[in-house]
């Protein structure tokens, strides 16, 4: 496919490593932000080819692994009724509330639907006017529009039997809270592509100058992951933090506008809970207050549900980069794939299950 | 086959006529089942059939070892790019057999079918059985319905068990692989599972990939008539082609190590998993194999796979070695290596 091969063509990510070595002088550690990201450079084994001492960190940019535990529990609450159909995306299903997770409920004759599209829920509305149907609308700012486009269209057809349970956050606030930990370590950011494909690249230069990092905007194929690195490790060693756009085949620097539109009329900036961080000011969305009969949430009155995660679980942790997921003495022990503790062993996204599907060999041979 | 059914214009002999749907009385050992016999499955089985109603088949005894297996299928959607649930329960029967290195001889075949299932479906489903069955060279010697309430199953669902004989001096099986060995593929993969996605209800998109369904017991005996001596073969069929060889890594307690871009992937079936999220090697396939086979007659086997219309893409892809015991590991296009894992269960998209 045009932008896949010859994005993973080896004999030019060849060059691009050996320019990579050639301009690193020492070590550094960057932060990937995106899931995504994550999740191909494991799988491409990208980071086991870096310089010695050039450590990729990851970041907490997959949106099932920082859903919090209460919003899991609402989704639950609201599948298990018999007038509803719940429609999610695929990996959301076997992550683990606090007691079950989507994939039990539907064992149990809850109608709990896989969907592609957010829109294939709306229509489902309109197809079973006696149920009520419910998507549960997580995600970064890059599932944000088809979200908010769902609630849109609901209104504009006049559905009363559709709703929408949100949990989005924001990457730049979490990118904050991040530098302000007291543990840092991450002395450059790659940006999450796709992200600023929908919102642009205006909100980084603030937070490179603020923080004094260099921002990469960087894509997901492995040529434009080791551009990423490039291009940050130049401005590292040339004591430059700016922002960069590694990416320009799918960002422009104002985004989607169209998208933003939408964005700014469905939803409003709130505090959000992180699953594994904690709750950081103003780093989500929740549904405007004109849009409120949408809200899942009020609608089957599931916001008393509080929540504990278990003690072994170091998720947080490893979403701040503070450890590598085989730091955690749950890891491949109590929490697998097969019965994750945290969300970041559910999702391919998440950095503890990227662990566990591609990196047993060096980790049980060391 | 000269009896062909046009179930499209559905111009079957009466009574059938006079009830479009399948109802319970369908499966009540009744009339109504002797006519869904007599005018639906018998016609549809035709030459695969030997037409006897009895309540078991009685068979002559074959010399040599048996294989026996059976399987259930309930995909969904039941008509698919390439074929559709009845080719499948005979093709995937057929070919768990002829991995044994079985010559696949008498199928069984089942039916649950929902009341309300259209006549004509059923009628395509079994017209395609007889069909494959035919192409196969197997005898679809017993068989059952049974009609479930509306709700309690979805269409049909077909059973399949198969009897076939190994011939002698024929021993493959999951524990042989041995370091050393080498692992072949006979063809392109993820294949089948792509061309049922790309119809299944609210993820329709346009592909032009068809299931390769298709019964492998000839390209098997090619493989063995080659001289080759067959450690192993696997037919990646749920789970894919990462389960098969994890599978096999473990029976063996070998370590497996494969060459990432000797894999065979079409550019449809790459380009669908990467919009899906999904990973092609464990994506279904329905008439692909796995092979391994010793070093020294990689090339004989790969001649032999690659003269068979069924294994004309056949390639080398990995080698069985002594490190990582129970581990599939995958050297990548860009030089690192991974870890092949057992999917878990379904595959699931992922979210962005």
């Amino acid at each position: 496919m045009k932008y896949l091969d010859e994005f993973s063509d080896p004999d030019l990510a060849k060059r691009l490593l050996d320019r990579i070595h050639a301009v690193t002088t020492r070590p550094w550690a960057l932060m990937e932000v995106c899931g995504g990201q994550t999740h191909s450079i494991i799988r491409h084994g990208i980071d086991q080819l870096l310089p010695d001492g050039v450590e990729m960190i990851h970041g907490p940019g997959c949106p099932v692994c920082v859903t919090p535990l209460e919003t899991i529990d609402r989704a639950l609450a609201i599948a298990e009724r018999p007038d509803v159909i719940f429609c999610s995306f695929g990996d959301m299903l076997r992550v683990p509330g606090s007691d079950r997770d989507l994939f039990t409920i539907k064992s149990r004759g809850g109608d709990v639907r896989v969907v592609y599209s957010p829109l294939d829920a709306v229509q489902l509305a309109v197809e079973n006017p006696d149920k009520q149907v419910v998507f549960f609308g997580i995600g970064f700012e890059t599932t944000a529009p088809a979200n908010a486009m769902t609630v849109h269209q609901a209104r504009r057809l006049g559905l009363t039997n559709f709703s929408l349970l949100v949990s989005h956050v924001l990457v730049p606030p979490a990118m904050s809270a991040i530098m302000e930990s007291p543990t840092c370590r991450v002395q450059a950011f790659l940006a999450a592509g796709h992200v600023c494909s929908v919102m642009g690249t205006e909100e980084y230069p603030p937070l490179a100058e603020k923080y004094g990092v260099p921002i990469v905007v960087t894509g997901f194929e492995p040529l434009d992951i080791l551009e990423g690195i490039r291009k940050t490790i130049v401005q590292l060693e040339e004591g430059r933090h700016e922002l960069e756009n590694a990416y320009e085949r799918a960002v422009p620097a104002a985004g989607n506008p169209a998208a933003q539109a939408m964005l700014e009329d469905v939803f409003t900036v709130t505090d959000r809970t992180w699953r594994g961080i904690g709750r950081i000011p103003g780093s989500g969305w929740r549904l405007a207050d004109k849009y409120a009969d949408f809200d899942a949430e009020l609608r089957f009155q599931v916001t008393d549900i509080v929540t504990e995660e278990s003690p072994l679980c170091r998720s947080g942790e490893v979403l701040q980069g503070l450890i590598k997921p085989h730091e955690c003495a749950a890891f491949g022990k109590e929490c697998t794939p097969r019965n994750p503790l945290g969300a970041t062993m559910v999702s391919s996204e998440g950095a503890c299950a990227a662990y566990y599907a591609y990196r047993r060999l060096e980790l049980t041979t060391r | 086959m000269s009896n062909d059914l046009d179930f499209e214009g559905w111009t079957c002999p009466m009574p059938l006529r006079d009830t479009p749907q399948v109802v319970m009385g369908h499966g009540g050992g009744g009339a109504m089942s002797a006519e869904l016999v007599e005018n639906l499955f018998l016609p549809a089985f035709a030459a695969a059939s030997p037409g006897e109603l009895g309540d078991s088949a009685v068979l002559p005894r074959p010399a040599g070892r048996l294989a026996f297996s059976t399987d259930s299928y309930v995909v969904k959607p039941m008509f698919f790019p390439g074929g559709c649930i009845g080719d499948l329960a005979v093709n995937g029967t057929v070919n768990d057999l002829a991995m044994s290195g079985a010559v696949p001889l008498y199928l069984s075949t089942g039916f649950i079918v929902a009341e309300g299932t259209e006549m004509a479906d059923l009628g395509r489903i079994a017209t395609a059985m007889g069909k494959a069955a035919e192409a196969a060279g197997v005898q679809l010697v017993t068989g059952d319905t049974k009609v479930v309430d509306h709700g309690s199953g979805d269409g049909v669902y077909v059973n399949t068990a198969g009897i076939g004989v190994v011939p002698d001096g024929v021993h493959i099986g999951p524990t042989r692989a041995r370091p050393g060995d080498v692992v072949l593929v006979s063809g392109d993969i993820g294949v089948h599972g792509v061309a049922v996605m790309s119809v299944r209800e609210g993820l329709e998109f346009g592909t032009g990939v068809r299931s390769d369904s298709a019964p492998l017991h000839g390209l098997v005996a090619d493989l063995l008539a080659s001289g080759a001596d067959v450690h192993v073969l696997r037919d990646p069929t749920r789970g894919g082609l990462s389960a098969s060889l994890c599978e096999i890594a473990s029976a063996s307690g070998v370590g497996i190590e494969v060459v990432e871009r000797d894999v065979p992937v079409p550019a449809e079936v790459k380009d669908a998993c990467g919009l899906l999220g999904l990973d092609p090697w464990q994506v279904a396939n329905e008439g692909k194999l796995v092979a391994i086979v010793p070093a020294e007659h990689a090339d004989v086997a790969l001649a032999a796979l690659r003269a068979h219309p069924f294994g004309l893409g056949a390639v080398r892809i990995g080698t069985v070695v002594e490190d990582h015991p129970r581990m599939v590991v995958a050297r990548t296009g860009l030089g690192g290596t991974r870890v092949i894992d057992l999917p878990i269960g379904e595959q699931l998209p992922r979210i962005c």
